[in-house]
């Protein structure tokens, strides 16, 4: 027991202080006669890093627009897999596939079918006559941000369907039943029963892809490589980019640093409603 | 006749979600057994009217001028099974013992260990990789598959401690009191009694920490560049370099998904148990 907290702790805690402590230094393998600890320097210039500022709201825009398409694309199809139909088990069964996929391959396949000259979505497109000429989609802005959210979204919504199909089988019929003798549309029922019972759920299940959404790296890599324009570098990406590139090591700690501030706060919230669970076990 | 109209409207529903879910894949299948030329026409023909085995020979086989690729592959396909592997048993065995203390003997501040646990798992990785870039250097792990199997360790572990205490909570603890006034110690007890009946759990641990470790991406893009270069990082090697040929990179995503999504198709029940209970990545 105690070896493995012990190794856990090693292997996170002391990378974490060594990354706070290195953020508070200016350190470039470049330059390093020129080596200092300068307090919160990196932080302030941080803030008016327009290059830093974009992708942060890249980094949101990606992140909450994910998660928005998950959440409502994810309880449509957990509510249509929870009604009876033939074949029922297997179609649930699908859902696990999108989430097993390494992301690198997921990245790679979308990458693929957004190709310009091979890629399905064009030939998709082209066939169903929406467009008349194959068109190069990554090349621009507003449809290489769609591009990517989406590929994110087919990656990321079963979780979210298979937290909430597990949270719609605990609800129990004579609920529906009741409230269809009452006379409720469908519609009705849903908003008034089902909804408020997944809600729990379903904000654990959001939480999660906010997180993960933040630290989405691989996926923008591949396929877009942060561009065009720079509309989709993320924060990861810059980090990357100023440590591994420019190799400034204490800004790019300054960077990683300050963004998982960010996402202390859906953290903490997450934490405190798993801490519920973990006195209630 | 409304309920007639309203299952097909449920049909229509379902065989969208199983071609949204499965379409990508099978697309990259596809794309993957196909030769280039045929993928050019237009309109597209979706299934192909010949199919190959070209790119997957290509990446298994030396032939003249792609025969790097062969060697690529295969010292990628090693390391990525030998790290995965090494990792899976070393984070099953110690996660074990430790989540069996916190389920079981209940010491002082063992609910606050699992919450700095699950809070390890929210930090982002991009936060640890500088610092831990720095310390890998120091102590030589970089390019080296014993480096990338204790990072792993780092992220598996905890997710590992996480189910396996799930799963020890769920059994009552009266079987145990009951082996240990027939004599069993502590550890009697966890070998003799609770893990046979926490089978199923196990199973569901070993195949979660196995696909995370097989999945990861960033800490082996960062760590290594040659030697001890992973499946996973080969690909996302493959698909940013120009020029490569695509179908051989859709051939190695192919393979490189496979004992994933076969694991989870497989052992859908557990994956899902694992998912819903500790609302895992």
């Amino acid at each position: 027991m105690l070896p493995a907290l012990l190794a856990i702790l090693g292997v996170v805690l002391i990378p974490m202080v060594n990354s706070l402590w290195l953020s508070l230094q200016q350190h470039d393998l470049s330059r390093p006669q020129e080596d200092a600890f300068i307090w919160f320097t990196n932080y302030v210039e941080l803030l008016k890093d327009p290059r830093y500022l974009n992708s942060l709201l890249a980094t949101f825009r990606f992140s909450l627009l994910s998660v928005a398409i998950e959440v409502v694309l994810g309880v449509a199809i957990a509510v249509v897999l929870n009604q009876e139909f033939r074949g029922r088990g297997f179609v649930r069964g699908l859902m696990i596939l999108p989430w097993a996929m390494p992301s690198i391959v997921n990245a790679a396949m979308w990458k693929w079918i957004y190709n310009a000259d091979y890629g399905a979505l064009n030939a998709l497109l082209a066939q169903l006559h929406i467009i008349s000429h194959y068109q190069v989609w990554l090349a621009e802005p507003m449809a290489a941000t769609s591009l990517i959210i989406l590929a994110n979204v087919w990656k990321e919504t079963p979780f979210t369907v298979i937290l909430i199909l597990a949270a719609l089988q605990t609800i129990p019929t004579d609920l529906y039943e009741a409230s269809h003798v009452d006379g409720a549309t469908g519609w009705q029922s849903f908003v008034g029963i089902t909804l408020p019972l997944i809600m729990p759920v379903l904000m654990i299940a959001a939480l999660l892809q906010f997180i993960w959404g933040f630290q989405t790296f691989e996926l923008i890599y591949i396929v877009t490589g942060g561009g065009p324009f720079s509309t989709t570098e993320m924060t990861t990406l810059r980090v990357y980019a100023t440590t591994f590139r420019s190799l400034r090591f204490g800004y790019g700690a300054a960077m990683a640093y300050l963004t998982s501030l960010i996402i202390f706060v859906p953290a903490v919230i997450y934490i405190r409603s798993a801490y519920r669970k973990v006195v209630e076990v | 006749m409304r309920r007639a109209s309203n299952r097909f409207f449920l049909y229509v529903c379902v065989l969208a979600i199983v071609l949204w879910t499965v379409g990508p894949y099978i697309w990259l299948i596809i794309s993957s057994l196909s030769y280039k030329i045929d993928l050019l026409t237009v309109p597209l023909r979706w299934i192909p009217a010949r199919l190959t085995l070209e790119n997957y020979y290509s990446l298994f086989f030396i032939r003249g001028s792609e025969s790097v690729n062969a060697h690529l592959f295969f010292q990628a396909l090693g390391n990525s099974a030998v790290v995965s592997l090494t990792t899976m048993f070393i984070c099953v065995v110690l996660g074990v013992f430790a989540a069996y203390a916190i389920a079981r003997l209940r010491f002082r501040g063992s609910n606050l260990m699992v919450l700095v646990m699950m809070a390890t798992q929210l930090v982002p990785p991009i936060v640890m990789v500088v610092p831990m870039y720095v310390l890998m250097r120091k102590f030589d792990l970089l390019d080296k598959q014993i480096g990338l199997i204790i990072v792993d360790i780092s992220i598996v572990l905890p997710l590992v401690i996480w189910l396996m205490r799930g799963y020890f909570a769920s059994i009552p603890s009266e079987l145990e009191d009951a082996a240990r006034i027939d004599g069993c110690t502590h550890l009697g007890a966890l070998f003799k009694v609770i893990l046979p009946l926490a089978g199923p759990g196990l199973v569901s641990v070993m195949i979660f920490a196995f696909i995370a470790a097989w999945n990861e991406y960033l800490y082996a893009f960062i760590f290594t560049n040659a030697a001890a270069k992973t499946l996973p990082v080969l690909i996302g090697e493959f698909s940013t370099k120009l020029g490569l040929e695509y179908l051989r990179i859709a051939a190695a995503g192919v393979l490189a998904s496979l004992p994933p999504v076969l694991l989870a198709l497989i052992f859908q029940r557990f994956i899902v148990r694992g998912l819903t209970a500790g609302a895992v990545k």
